[in-house]
């Protein structure tokens, strides 16, 4: 055995099933007796919910039931769903309930659960309800909520302010007093979704034999949320399993517990039969949770060669109506802004806002591709207005690898000081601007304008941290029939998680690939999970992985040992067989090791052996992992219509250790595309009240084959020094700085009309309206 | 509703239900069929998981009625692979990290089946506009098209270009 599976670019084994049809995503499981929900569900931003009155849908044949909420279990009826992530400084800790019971908050927000016997039926009798609303004044704008006598978001709380939070080291006041220039920006991100392909979808049955609750769900964490779920139905943890089967992507929003995956598994318990939700996709942009909208006032200070001094602000968050995640969006934002540059002082004060739209949660980024932008469009400031090229400016700026573990100054996400533990960020930037070809850029670009082309460039760096505990656990235990079955709290929702695992286990055990029994998402598998957000699986499991792998290692070498006569230092294990190197190599294979590791019934083990051939590990990282990169994109402004294309796109990006390159490259690339699509396209917009106004996809764009190029990607390995493994996460790395090099890109190809942007997304109207306000079509007709 | 016949052949068999004429050709594949390869991502025509082949081309399952389809041949993604074994196309995917989560995966292989069959020597630009009517959130298309590329060189009599190992 050697390094046969670490590092190298094993094909995925998820693929089969899903490439012939036979996925098993929530939809696709169909259980005897099955009903099919739907939620009616708020039209109005803001309103007092006066009555339901249902009769005319219970008249619908087909309909079983209308479960409003005084019809849920005493348990869940008034009590406000939990918060994950209680912080001191949320002063409105405001979740919501499972159904609305006197006030809505946000269009979408569900009221009543429709039960029948086809989701057709269903939906005729949810429109067929009558739901009496007072309408209330919405708080639409985060900047207008938090003026003195604004309309507030829920009318019991005295203000919309839901947190403020002040993170600073330093001297800032000295830092500015004594710089040669000060810049300030203004800067402003909107918000949009996951937009996971497959929608959110949950189906529940109770079996009456048993008394266990089994909740399919297509959602990042069951671990999690089948906690939530026992606190809401008032039942013992155990009677409940949590099982995401195939999950159609997840990018954040399916990290949450929703009001459905409460009322669904409550419904199923009433009628003593299995129902079913899947959410379309017009549930999907009302209802799942969204993030980015943050306005900006920063300032930077700098020294005459361009050194920053300081740094201070002031962040604006919306979280919509409710702070299901807390406030970590805004937090994680606040101590991103510092990226991989040296600032000696650093002053920023959050303000949390509720507002009457659909609350804010982690979309792919979690608030770091909002702080990596205003960090960015502050350097590429700096450069312009001091006559440096941009990449200089970050040169002169970067944190030294020596300089690592480097100790920002701040407390991370996790609870512990923000230290980046490694990490190589002038090395980035120089590879990733080597194969952008940045030097050579500007006659590329001299040529272009001479045809009428605008084409520009653009950089930005991040750093990133990843993998955040607090564990995720895996179990290894080799099987009589000589398989080597694997468990963990991980989930799957197109990571490659099982591939990815299973190249750990099978380079421990040593067993094939093939031989890999993998469970993931299923909480009867393994006791305690927490699941798939904060890019921290391959740092969790996969570490989790090598420490179970290792252990039963042991065991098998023990076990084969006495088995064959032989020192345990004569053993090798390769494909399921353990050989002794002596004599005439006599082996014994897995399976039969796992019987004898059972024992026999009534008869002692041997001193020393442990029952069974297998291990759980629960590796708890103790602290972030801080990966970082260099994104450099190249488009092209069509100055008449202000259409924007991405002509090239190079990413540098030091994940530590990679376990499989097809994978990171397949996360990097993917993160990418979003990136593009918050930069030029995805925009949720809302009228002044609140109302949602893009609810299809022919709304609100998503990035197509045609906007994304393949991107040129250069792997730098800075072994992560504080995990077994040396990994950091790769999933989310790719989206976060992807807005700030396609803005500054844009900026560049129009340089010659000194435009500037400090927005996302940017679309072609705005474009156009700045080209008009700089007078560039007046010039471009005087040329 | 007055309910209606529906005789449609799948993947080479043909199956007759009497259905609501509202039902969609998706939902009358996915529910009545139980050919849950299909699958539905948007329902408004946009995203083109639900591609399938309907007569030789591809069409929206979503916004097409079963009782539309009543006649038809209609091809989905299990009909794409016989015996177990895959489709050059299939094959190309796996071994160009051509998917992450699967779920607009059949779309994708439906419509780029039309498409191999229409040219067998597409340039990338054909690829990315045929494939500009399926959304993917996952893979960014370039796994996607790069297998799209790789499986029209397979089926020219080329060799295969993925890059990736089984593991043993």
């Amino acid at each position: 055995m050697g390094a046969k599976h670490l590092g190298a670019r094993v094909k995925r084994l998820e693929d089969p099933a899903l490439l012939c049809g036979r996925g098993r995503f929530v939809d696709d499981v169909k259980l005897p007796g099955m009903l099919h929900a739907c939620f009616a569900r708020s039209p109005h931003a803001h309103a007092k919910l006066v009555s339901i009155d249902a009769e005319a849908a219970l008249d619908l044949p087909g309909v079983h039931a209308v479960v409003t909420a005084s019809g849920l279990p005493g348990t869940m009826r008034r009590t406000p769903m939990p918060m994950l992530l209680p912080n001191p400084s949320i002063t409105a800790a405001r979740t919501q309930t499972v159904l609305a019971h006197d006030e809505v908050c946000y269009v979408g927000q569900p009221v009543a659960v429709v039960v029948a016997d086809t989701r057709y039926i269903a939906e005729d009798a949810a429109a067929a309800l009558n739901v009496q609303y007072d309408l209330l004044n919405a708080a639409g704008d985060c900047r207008d909520a938090i003026k003195d006598g604004a309309t507030r978001a829920h009318r019991d709380l005295p203000s919309n302010i839901a947190s403020t939070f002040r993170l600073a080291y330093g001297d800032t006041d000295a830092a500015f007093a004594g710089a040669t220039y000060i810049f300030d920006e203004e800067i402003w991100q909107h918000r949009g979704g996951g937009m996971a392909i497959e929608t959110r979808a949950v189906l529940a049955s109770h079996d009456p034999v048993t008394d266990g609750v089994t909740v399919w769900s297509a959602t990042q964490t069951p671990h999690l949320g089948r906690r939530m779920l026992a606190d809401l139905l008032g039942r013992e943890i155990e009677t409940i399993r949590m099982i995401a089967p195939d999950v159609g992507g997840g990018f954040g929003p399916k990290a949450i517990f929703y009001p459905e995956e409460a009322a669904i598994p409550a419904v199923a318990l009433k009628l003593g039969r299995p129902v079913k939700w899947i959410e379309d996709r017009r549930e999907h942009f009302l209802c799942a949770t969204q993030e980015r909208d943050q306005y900006w006032s920063v300032a930077i200070a700098v020294d005459r060669d361009g050194k920053i001094l300081g740094l201070r602000g002031r962040l604006l968050h919306d979280t919509g109506a409710f702070v299901p995640w807390g406030v970590i969006m805004p937090y994680i934002a606040a101590v991103t802004v510092p990226g991989p540059y040296v600032i000696p002082a650093y002053h920023l004060d959050t303000s949390v806002v509720l507002t009457n739209k659909v609350p804010t949660t982690p979309v792919r980024g979690a608030g770091r591709p909002q702080a990596v932008f205003v960090m960015e469009r502050l350097m590429d400031r700096v450069a312009r207005e001091l006559g440096l090229d941009r990449a200089e400016v970050r040169r002169r700026n970067f944190i030294q690898p020596e300089q690592m573990p480097y100790q920002v100054g701040l407390i991370f996400r996790d609870g512990k000081p923000l230290i980046y533990d490694s990490g190589d960020y002038p090395k980035g930037q120089a590879a990733a601007l080597d194969a952008a070809g940045y030097d050579s850029f500007r006659d590329k670009q001299r040529a272009a304008l001479e045809q009428g082309r605008f084409i520009g460039i653009g950089l930005a760096n991040y750093v990133e941290g990843t993998g955040l505990g607090p564990f995720e656990g895996v179990t290894v235990r080799v099987l009589p029939s000589g398989k080597v079955a694997v468990a963990s709290g991980a989930t799957n929702q197109g990571q490659g998680t099982r591939t990815t695992l299973s190249q750990i286990v099978a380079e421990q055990v040593g067993c094939r690939i093939s031989d890999i029994v993998m469970t993931l998402g299923d909480t009867g598998a393994i006791a305690q999970g927490v699941g798939a957000f904060a890019s921290r699986q391959a740092v969790n499991a996969g570490c989790s992985a090598l420490l179970a792998g290792e252990a039963v290692r042991t065991r098998l070498i023990a076990l084969a040992a006495h088995a064959l006569g032989v020192s345990e230092s004569d053993i090798e294990l390769e494909d399921g067989q353990a050989i002794a190197t002596t004599g005439n190599r006599p082996s014994i294979p897995f399976g039969e090791l796992a019987r004898l590791a059972q024992g026999m019934p009534g008869v002692s083990l041997p001193a020393g052996q442990a029952a069974g051939l297998e291990h759980t590990a629960y590796y708890t990282p103790p602290q972030a992992a801080y990966c970082s990169g260099t994104h450099v994109a190249e488009v092209e402004v069509d100055i008449m219509t202000g259409g924007v294309k991405v002509q090239k796109y190079t990413v540098a990006h030091d994940s530590g250790r990679v376990i499989n390159p097809i994978i990171v490259e397949g996360q990097v690339q993917g993160g990418v595309a979003h990136g593009i699509g918050n930069a030029l396209l995805e925009w949720m917009q809302y009228d002044k009240n609140a109302q949602p106004l893009t609810t299809s996809f022919a709304d609100y764009l998503m990035p197509m084959a045609t906007d994304v190029p393949t991107c040129a990607i250069a792997h730098i390995e800075t072994p992560n020094p504080l995990n077994p493994l040396g990994v950091k996460g790769a999933g989310e790395g790719g989206t976060i700085p992807a807005p700030a090099a396609i803005i500054a890109a844009i900026e560049d190809a129009l340089s010659r009309f000194d435009v500037h942007f400090a927005e996302t997304p940017l679309t072609p109207e705005r474009i156009v309206a700045a080209l008009r306000a700089a007078g560039a079509y007046e010039k471009l007709l005087v040329a | 509703m007055r309910k209606q016949a529906a005789r449609i052949t799948v993947n080479g068999k043909s199956y007759a239900r009497v259905v609501e004429p509202r039902m969609t050709l998706a939902d009358f594949l996915r529910h009545e069929l139980n050919f849950t390869g299909t699958h539905l991502g948007c329902e408004h025509g946009v995203c083109g998981a639900c591609t399938v082949l309907v007569d030789g081309r591809t069409a929206r399952s979503c916004l097409m009625f079963a009782v539309q389809a009543n006649g038809s041949e209609v091809v989905t993604v299990e009909g794409l692979s016989s015996d177990g074994q895959l489709s050059a196309l299939q094959q190309a995917f796996i071994d160009n990290h051509g998917l992450q989560c699967g779920f607009c995966t059949p779309g994708m292989l439906m419509t780029l089946t039309e498409l191999l069959r229409e040219k067998s020597d597409p340039s990338e630009q054909d690829v990315r506009e045929a494939l500009s009517g399926n959304l993917c959130r996952c893979t960014g298309y370039a796994g996607i098209v790069a297998a799209a590329l790789d499986a029209a060189r397979r089926l020219r009599g080329g060799a295969a270009t993925g890059a990736g190992i089984d593991g043993s």
